[in-house]
């Protein structure tokens, strides 16, 4: 039947259907169409080292994510924080999920530890920024999630309260990511000061308006009285071992006092964490970082490029529509801006060479007219020397030559003489 | 102030461990009568070769009771590991700060504090006056740069007022020793390695003080995990070249070595503290109570405390203060008096020429004495 339109916009009225028409069967072809994707969800995990953080999430997926042969980041020592991820794909009853674990190594450990939580910080941004990339790209189709959906913080079993360290970190990332509390190798604790530990850090969380990721009421009324019961942050204890414990076989830690049972909800609140985490909210941890923290991330991210000027939480489709195309047209006269600058930058080297190069050509030219200078005053020095030679020489020359007249007048006076005597002498 | 009126409780295991220890004067539960000479001459007034000497034990017993003793413990670790518990329960009572400061103070500090609480502690007619120093504060903050620095301040301050004292003219007859005798540094229970922080101040502290690391909270780890972290810890600590109390060096014969050497197999300690008594087979023992079972203080299968107790109070106390006095306390006097005599030819540390030389070797027997 088909409705006016004033009463459309009024309200949506109810109506009964006289038959079946089948779009009951939605949710089943919904769900064989996630099935056929697979999920995906990425877990991150904090803390110090030492608290049990890989043995944790080898209980929680019953896998070996961390073996003998991989050992896990926390048996090296780290010198700085850094940030490892791995992905292990796991099916189960034939859906699969990608799991990645997003591990920090080194967090809280050096004596110095500001800003450590930077690394952590940087990682989670760049993992938006990725998927605002992807989802502004034309083509769409495949769009890897690896946004963090949630980030577990492990604390130290101190049993008075939080450390600054810890309130720092989780100010800095509630706001980023879905941030849960985890109490670390509670096996340490006493049911006595497990309660008053857990008063104390939630007293302090309120304090420092740190915002938890609270877990929802579900509609099962079963698991909502569990979590009202069990007080946030949660007490775990992580293993991978099985143990027997009066005939049966448990997972736990065997101490000479006993076995702490790692699945029984008297010993621990593991049992509680792995169901809300996996069997029931960790949709809901998606959907939270999706239409939360990542709007967040976005709106902050997009009004710091447009013009739009401060924090605009209202999209409308105009600015949708507008803001990549202008990021574009911004990039793209940053690219045309960096290129002129370039060229300018290289002609000003190529200037440059060109001067350095005449320079040098002149010191040489110069170096060669000293040396022509030099070389002609030691011709004419040599030349001087070689005419004072020719010069004396020929005074020599001369003087000899004198000397020969005179010798030779001599003697043509003498053969005179001689000729005179032997005439006078033929007289005779 | 309290006295520790509750009877020890001796676990019959220990006796084998150290039995080669020789009774010495500072073996408080030792039987009011002198020990027979190891030797071979028999006692008894009736013997020819009998001198007496042995009757000097005697007459220094007397004498150190009447004297009383003096032990000053420094605990050093971030907050929640369980210091103030383990010191209440070495010395069975209330002795840490947190049972005598009635006033909530903040809960971390900004900067390092020392608290130095004093309490005089009686058993069986022998008095000890108890100093326990606490550092709140430390390794507590985002950056711990320089955390160590207030508390090599602090302990050198005590030898600088010690020397002050010694080098006076008129000087008391007995100095009151209010030197850090023993360092207690406690290591959290990770299960990995050492940190750097723990590195950095063990290297730094134990140039001038005994040091004794221990792992607290020790109820965290399996046996396989806290064997492994011992020897991980050990190896840190070789590598890293720190001394810890029991040091190789100063072990005076070989008996000493055996001991000391089964000491050191098992350093650090894993030790779990508790003030509060459950009952456990029909017996009330300290320990603590959680839904799988109950950790008893005492037992060593559990835990590794009265391991430390005995080492710190029963065999061997007087080894640490002597220690102190003879090794460390040397080292800051030797280095301060040759600051303030600067030779400007340059002579070797030992031959110091000033009037307090004569004063400075007789000092020495005298310290000796005091710690008696």
């Amino acid at each position: 039947m088909i409705e006016r339109p004033e009463s459309a916009v009024a309200s949506i009225a109810q109506r009964n259907l006289e038959g079946y028409v089948g779009f009951a069967n939605l949710p089943n072809q919904v769900y064989r169409k996630s099935v056929k994707r697979g999920f995906e969800f990425t877990l991150m995990v904090v803390g110090e080292s030492g608290l049990g953080k890989s043995t944790l999430i080898n209980s929680l997926f019953l896998t070996d994510l961390y073996s003998k042969d991989y050992p896990g980041p926390s048996l090296r020592i780290k010198k700085t924080v850094q940030v490892e991820q791995s992905k292990v794909l796991v099916k189960e009853g034939g859906v699969q999920l990608t799991l990645t674990i997003v591990d920090t190594p080194g967090f809280g450990d050096a004596v110095d530890n500001s800003n450590c939580w930077q690394p952590v910080i940087n990682y989670i941004d760049s993992k938006c920024e990725d998927f605002l990339n992807a989802e502004s790209r034309v083509n769409r189709r495949l769009m890897p999630d690896n946004r963090v959906h949630c980030c577990l913080y492990f604390i130290a079993p101190s049993g008075h309260g939080l450390k600054p360290l810890d309130v720092e970190f989780m100010k800095r990332l509630h706001d980023k990511v879905n941030v849960i509390p985890l109490i670390a190798k509670a096996d340490t604790l006493t049911p006595e000061e497990c309660q008053l530990f857990k008063k104390q850090i939630m007293k302090e969380i309120q304090e420092h308006k740190i915002q938890i990721y609270e877990f929802p009421d579900t509609e099962d009324d079963e698991d909502s009285k569990l979590i009202r019961k069990i007080k946030m942050p949660l007490a775990v204890v992580g293993s991978n071992v099985v143990i027997e414990v009066n005939g049966k076989k448990v997972r736990g830690r065997q101490y000479p006092w006993g076995v702490a049972e790692v699945e029984n909800g008297e010993h621990c609140d593991f049992t509680v964490l792995r169901n809300m985490l996996i069997r029931t909210h960790m949709q809901d941890l998606k959907d939270v970082t999706n239409n939360v923290h990542y709007e967040n991330y976005r709106s902050r991210k997009l009004a710091a490029v447009t013009c739009n000027g401060g924090v605009d939480t209202s999209k409308t489709k105009n600015q949708m529509t507008r803001s990549p195309l202008a990021q574009m047209e911004e990039e793209r006269r940053e690219h045309v801006m960096k290129m002129k600058k370039m060229e300018t930058e290289m002609e000003q080297v190529f200037e440059m060479k060109v001067k350095e190069k005449k320079q040098k050509l002149k010191d040489s030219e110069a170096e060669l007219e000293r040396r022509h200078e030099q070389m002609k005053k030691n011709l004419e020095a040599q030349y001087k020397e070689l005419e004072e030679k020719k010069r004396h020489h020929e005074e020599e020359k001369s003087n000899w030559e004198a000397q020969q007249r005179i010798l030779e007048q001599q003697k043509l006076e003498a053969s005179k003489t001689m000729e005179k005597n032997k005439k006078k002498g033929k007289i005779f | 102030m309290a006295a520790c009126g509750a009877e020890m409780h001796i676990n019959p295991e220990m006796e084998v461990l150290w039995s080669e220890v020789k009774p010495s004067h500072s073996n408080m539960s030792a039987p009011p009568h002198p020990q027979p000479p190891t030797k071979g001459a028999s006692h008894g007034a009736g013997d020819f070769s009998y001198v007496g000497i042995d009757a000097i034990l005697e007459q220094m017993r007397r004498k150190a009771m009447k004297q009383g003793f003096e032990l000053n413990i420094m605990i050093v670790g971030q907050s929640g590991l369980g210091k103030s518990t383990l010191m209440n329960t070495l010395f069975k009572s209330k002795v840490s700060r947190k049972s005598v400061v009635s006033t909530p103070e903040e809960r971390i500090p900004k900067t390092i504090e020392i608290k130095s609480i004093s309490h005089d502690i009686e058993e069986k007619g022998v008095r000890m006056k108890l100093t326990v120093i606490d550092t709140p504060g430390f390794g507590d903050h985002i950056n711990n740069e320089n955390c160590w620095q207030p508390i090599m301040k602090f302990i050198n301050d005590q030898y600088e007022q010690y020397l002050q004292e010694e080098i006076n003219i008129n000087r008391k007859k007995r100095i009151p020793d209010s030197r850090v005798h023993c360092c207690m540094y406690f290591i959290p229970p990770t299960g990995h390695c050492l940190r750097p922080l723990d590195v950095e101040f063990m290297s730094r502290l134990s140039k001038v003080v005994n040091i004794v690391p221990v792992i607290a909270k020790a109820d965290t780890l399996t046996l396989e995990e806290r064997d492994f972290f011992k020897q991980t810890i050990r190896e840190g600590l070789r590598a890293n070249g720190i001394d810890v109390y029991p040091q190789e060096e100063f072990d005076e014969d070989s008996d000493d070595r055996m001991i000391n050497d089964k000491i050191r197999e098992m350093i650090p300690f894993a030790v779990v503290g508790s003030d509060q008594e459950y009952q456990v087979n029909g017996k009330r023992l300290l320990g603590r109570k959680t839904k799988w079972g109950t950790i008893e203080v005492e037992n060593i299968a559990h835990c590794e405390f009265a391991y430390l107790r005995d080492l710190l109070i029963r065999t061997h106390m007087q080894n640490i203060k002597d220690i102190t006095s003879s090794i460390h306390y040397e080292v800051y006097r030797v280095r301060r008096l040759n600051e303030t005599n600067a030779q400007p030819n340059g002579q070797p540390p030992n031959t110091l020429v000033n009037p307090q030389q004569a004063n400075g070797v007789a000092a020495q027997h005298q310290v000796l004495t005091h710690e008696m």
